[in-house]
């Protein structure tokens, strides 16, 4: 096992986390959270990739493409924490709330 | 019945994790050259460091959509929180004194840092995007000290929240006009049009940054 296959092991194993997390943990800030480490996950697969032959120097187009991913990810968490604000605020409470029953 | 749920979802993302391990395994034992492609090019960038060059020069269209998509978020978090009132200036009154000033030490230096940054980026790691994130940290320090009146504030990051995109789609709308593609910059020119497009970036980035925090942290009376 090479030191690319080492990271791109432990890529699946954070995006493995994240993705449960994401699903199962109810409030707001710890879903964020995950989908924060599922993005990592696939960050380092990229960053994995990107030097997956031994000597060479990486190649710069995944390094770009992480770069950006690195500043959606940021913009869509912050975006995630306004949102979060509203709903504590609309609702009082850190989790969304039920979904409504449609009237029969 | 939450039990059930959890099993069928440790069983999807198993499934998934076998996917991906799969896809890894087949990947191919020699990965396309893309980085010999790049240092191919370099002389036509108009920038000597490859990470630049294919941010903002062979890829950067992604770019352009990526300050897209921050702006996107800014506008979207003033749209939630922007009848939020931001702390009021009695409260700001007791602040403590070392914050302020560290604030007074720290901000001229930040801003000096971030044009480095911004300038080194043609021949070394660094650019619009990391000298952005440091004027958007120098932008949280100021909201937490209350140095600047938050509203105020808020009306000058709005004037320059839409700058970085606006200037980096005239350019790159610009450069059409001589028969080139979208973003295909002229190559003597391509070194200049570059650092235009990143100091506009930078400022936006860095005004999106605080107007983001200024988001999280604005104070809302329950309606």
């Amino acid at each position: 096992m090479n030191q690319a296959e080492i990271y791109l092991a432990a890529a699946l194993g954070i995006m493995l986390i994240g993705l449960y997390g994401l699903f199962t943990q109810p409030h707001l800030l710890r879903k964020l959270i995950a989908l924060n480490l599922f993005g990592s996950g696939i960050f380092l697969v990229y960053v994995a990739v990107a030097r997956r032959i031994a000597g060479e120097t990486p190649d710069p187009v995944p390094h770009a493409m992480v770069l950006t991913g690195i500043v959606i990810s940021v913009s869509a968490t912050a975006l995630g924490l306004v949102l979060a604000r509203r709903v504590k605020t609309l609702t009082g409470g850190t989790e969304l709330p039920p979904p409504v029953e449609p009237e029969p | 019945m939450m039990r059930l749920h959890r099993v069928i979802l440790a069983l999807l993302l198993a499934a998934f994790g076998w996917l991906l391990a799969r896809a890894f395994v087949s990947l191919p034992a020699s990965p396309p050259h893309l980085a010999d492609a790049v240092t191919a090019q370099m002389d036509q960038s108009g920038v000597t460091h490859p990470l630049t060059a294919v941010l903002l020069n062979f890829r950067g269209y992604d770019t352009l959509l990526e300050i897209g998509v921050l702006l996107l978020a800014g506008l979207a978090a003033l749209a939630v929180s922007g009848s939020a009132t931001t702390t009021p200036r009695a409260e700001l009154l007791d602040r403590p004194a070392v914050l302020l000033g560290l604030v007074r030490v720290l901000m001229p230096v930040l801003v000096v840092v971030a044009f480095y940054i911004l300038w080194i980026g043609s021949y070394r790691p660094g650019g619009a995007f990391q000298a952005g994130s440091i004027l958007g940290a120098g932008g949280v320090l100021l909201v937490l000290a209350g140095v600047v009146d938050g509203a105020r504030v808020r009306l000058a990051l709005r004037m320059i929240l839409g700058f970085g995109f606006l200037v980096f789609l005239l350019v790159s709308a610009t450069v059409m006009a001589g028969g080139r593609a979208l973003l295909e910059y002229p190559v003597p020119y391509a070194g200049l049009l570059i650092l235009l497009i990143e100091c506009a970036a930078t400022l936006s980035i860095g005004a999106i940054l605080t107007l983001l925090f200024l988001g999280v942290v604005a104070k809302e009376e329950a309606s």
